[in-house]
């Protein structure tokens, strides 16, 4: 028998929970436009960092073209569905197409820094702030 | 011919039929199937599951496939806005063509796992040629 002293489903049910409390929040506001559209998004804090997570299954890593200025974010691309010629479908669920995607961060982000991993089909973004928007600690004299 | 454009799909959670032992959400993963004369292709979605997390299970005609997300990935994040939820994935299918169960194989790339289960020998159908 194995006992083991950390649930490792803990953190998974802690972000399961925390997710179902954000949902459909408006942390973008008025600012986006595509709010819902492809790719659906979830935005984290890391730190100072903001971290978007986008689902992106059966999208090749160079069918994604993605573009930061300023404060906004732009991920294009295509998402293709592979099927062989002669067979007969039984059940089509998945869907495929050309998606492009703005979204409107409410800080400036240091596209400089902006660092993309894609990996078993989720794209995961790194998008640290400005310098600008960082907070300065103000010494007092 | 104008690009078709993709529409978010909402993800299906499970209904709970069953009680499960393990805790969190589990999700439907989309699913494609196609038929050719040999084989049938089982595609799934499964976004976030490494190969090495799927369990794959074909006993009496019944077909299981489960897919596990690390958790890993999301330690230390705070969420501040979503439009999804996360969760480990599992479908059945029950299959009913007779499938040769040695000879199956499966891929998963970019988060998308295929099946291919050939057929049994007796399953293939034949083609007679008039004379």
């Amino acid at each position: 028998m194995v006992i083991r002293m950390r649930d490792p489903f803990a953190a998974l049910l802690a972000v399961q929970r925390a997710m179902d409390n954000v949902m459909g929040n408006d942390w973008f506001g008025s600012r986006t436009a595509g709010s819902g559209a492809f790719p659906l998004v979830n935005v984290f804090n890391d730190g100072e960092d903001f971290v978007l997570v986008a689902e992106l299954p059966g999208v090749k890593k160079e069918d994604l073209d993605i573009q930061v200025r300023g404060d906004t974010l732009r991920i294009q691309g295509k998402k293709t569905v592979a099927s062989a010629d002669n067979a007969s479908v039984h059940r089509r669920e998945r869907s495929a197409g050309q998606f492009d995607r703005t979204l409107t961060l409410p800080a400036q982000l240091d596209a400089a820094k902006v660092s993309a991993d894609y990996r078993d089909g989720v794209l995961t973004l790194r998008l640290p702030r400005a310098e600008s928007e960082r907070p300065r600690t103000v010494a007092i004299n | 011919m104008a690009a078709q454009e993709v529409a978010p799909q909402e993800k299906k959670e499970l209904p709970q039929a069953e009680e499960r032992t393990e805790a969190g959400k589990f999700f439907s993963p989309y699913t494609d199937i196609h038929e050719t004369p040999n084989t049938v292709v089982v595609s799934m979605e499964m976004p976030g599951v490494d190969k090495s997390s799927v369990d794959i299970r074909l006993d009496k005609g019944v077909l299981t496939v489960t897919g596990s997300i690390a958790p890993d990935r999301y330690e230390s994040l705070k969420p501040i806005y979503t439009e999804y939820n996360v969760g480990n994935f599992v479908r059945t299918f029950t299959v009913s063509t007779k499938i040769d169960s040695a000879s199956i194989s499966a891929v998963m790339a970019d988060g998308v796992l295929t099946i291919n289960l050939a057929k049994a020998a007796e399953a293939v159908v034949k083609r007679i040629t008039v004379s």
